[in-house]
């Protein structure tokens, strides 16, 4: 590894004796990467599929009887236990009972991998507030607006996407943009169960290297960062969302 | 107006409405004919606008009948959205959706629910916005519309469905004296140009100019009914009386 950020942070550790060895290291800095990627993956998976979950639940808080007492059940559930005691029953007691594939070179893999573990108990974790955050946008859109679309004939499917669900994100795009912050941070769960995202990395890379404090630091910068582009693009779309002459 | 009297579109038969144990409609009978154009008028909490919205479905009636055009609204197996697409309503409070434009707001429903060609639609949608006179202001959002811009709005989004029967609930309940005038000549032009209406107006003046027929309602009941020149030159019920003396 040459270059100027290599020169940067050798001479940091020849004065300072911290040492960044991400940007130092090839091996490390691959690591690294790695773990940022795979953070990156497993939140945007786990932030569609939540919002997917959360408008399923939104569709069936309103078709009532058993749909509704699902969907409520689903968020009690998910909402009021810890996300690691979900990850990890997911992982270790369902993860353990299910039957093993055969791969292509004739080992046996889990059929489904940590990484697919851990984006499902995200999103099912993220998607019970997503259905209460959604809910709660769509019970604020007045109810002259349903009573305007029945009127006209909609149909509850067109009703909802044409309307409750447009006016409704507008009203609960904020509380949205919470959610999906803490279900970035959220993700370090994962290095629970070894799925080899940041934190996963950067403790490898400590653990071997000793640099436990310069690895704090650095991940502390890439989760501001992160977490800062994300609400960016939230309050971009609110932006691109706005309409004139209405506040929401 | 004089018209030729059609064929009855609207048929209210003996209904009955109850709120729980209190009876909001009681014996209200009334027929409304191709082309007519009919005022209900009469004190507040009298029942007009349940009246309105048993016609269209948005409330069901305790007993009685109401048929729109030969179908029978209280009939489980009716299609209701194919009689609310048949039957158009205006309320008081516009009820526009705010996130879309004037012209969107006319165009959805044809498109969206009757699945309509966009293009034609549009063409028709922009037709009617010109008729009501907004042609100017078919890219504006509601929010950036005059109370009385937006109810001509919501009077074209009905009528883009092509109704057999246009109601309007104190469509100009809202509005000042000016913007009022508008709204009133849109409707009257709809009237003279033979769209079957039932108004529901305090305007007492516009009432007697347009009306063919005016029924006086009063404690859910239809106190008096006849032409304008008899409701308002020569009442034959003291209640008639009361009411006109206290509001004109
Ligand atoms: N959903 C409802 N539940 C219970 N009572 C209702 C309901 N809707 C209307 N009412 C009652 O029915 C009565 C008639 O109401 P309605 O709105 O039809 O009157 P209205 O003649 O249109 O009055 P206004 O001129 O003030 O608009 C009122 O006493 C009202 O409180
Ligand atoms: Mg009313």
């Amino acid at each position: 590894m040459t270059g100027p950020v290599v020169d940067l942070f050798t001479w940091i550790n020849s004065r300072t004796g911290l040492n960044f060895s991400v940007f130092t290291d090839t091996y490390d800095g691959e690591r690294f990467i790695t773990g940022l990627i795979t953070t990156v993956e497993l939140s945007v998976l786990s932030m569609v599929l939540s919002v997917l979950l959360g408008l399923a639940g939104l569709w069936m808080l309103g078709a009532g009887g058993f749909w509704r007492a699902l969907a409520r059940g689903y968020v009690q559930l998910f909402r009021n236990t810890p996300p690691l005691v979900q990850l990890s029953f997911f992982y270790f007691a369902l993860g353990g009972v299910l039957p093993t594939l055969t791969d292509s070179r004739g080992a046996q893999v889990p059929a489904v991998s940590g990484f697919g573990w851990a984006v499902l108990s995200f999103s099912l974790f993220a998607g019970a507030f997503n259905v209460e955050i959604f809910r709660s946008g769509v019970e604020a859109v007045p109810s002259a607006m349903i009573e305007a679309a029945d009127s006209l004939g909609y149909t509850r499917l067109q009703l909802y996407r044409h309307v409750l669900v447009p006016l409704g994100l507008r009203i609960c795009l904020p509380s949205l943009t919470n959610n999906m912050v803490n279900l970035v941070k959220t993700t370090t769960l994962a290095y629970a169960i070894g799925v080899p995202e940041l934190l996963y990395a950067a403790a490898q890379i400590w653990s071997e290297v000793m640099n436990v404090r310069e690895m704090m630091d650095l991940l502390l910068v890439v989760y501001i960062v992160l977490v800062a582009l994300l609400v960016w693009l939230m309050e971009r779309w609110e932006r691109a969302l706005r309409v004139p002459g209405y506040t929401p | 107006m004089a018209h030729e009297l059609g064929s009855p579109v609207v048929v209210v038969r003996d209904v009955e409405k109850r709120f729980g144990n209190y009876t909001v409609l009681r014996e209200v009978s009334l027929t409304v004919r191709r082309g007519e154009t009919v005022c209900i008028i009469g004190p507040s909490g009298s029942g007009k606008s349940t009246l309105l919205r048993c016609i269209n479905g948005l409330v069901p009636i305790s007993s009685g009948s109401i048929t729109v055009g030969g179908r029978e609204v209280a009939d489980a197996k009716l299609d209701v959205r194919a009689l609310r697409r048949d039957v158009g309503i205006v309320f008081q409070q516009y009820n526009l959706f705010p996130h879309r434009t004037a012209l969107d707001n006319v165009m959805m429903a044809p498109v969206i629910v009757l699945h309509q060609n966009p293009a034609e639609v549009r063409a028709r949608a922009e037709a009617l916005l010109a008729k009501v006179g907004l042609a100017d202001k078919m890219a504006s959002y509601p929010g950036e519309l005059s109370g009385g811009q937006q109810q001509r709005v919501a009077i074209a989004r009905s009528l883009a469905m092509n109704p057999k029967v246009m109601l309007f609930d104190e469509v100009t309940a809202a509005l000042d004296p000016e913007t009022k005038k508008e709204v009133l000549i849109t409707i009257q032009a709809l009237a003279a140009e033979g769209m079957t209406c039932i108004l529901v107006t305090h305007e007492m003046g516009f009432a007697r100019r347009v009306a063919d027929h005016v029924y006086f309602t009063d404690g859910g009941v239809i106190v008096e009914h006849g032409t304008p020149e008899a409701i308002f030159s020569a009442p034959t019920q003291a209640r008639t009386r009361d009411f006109l003396d206290k509001i004109l």
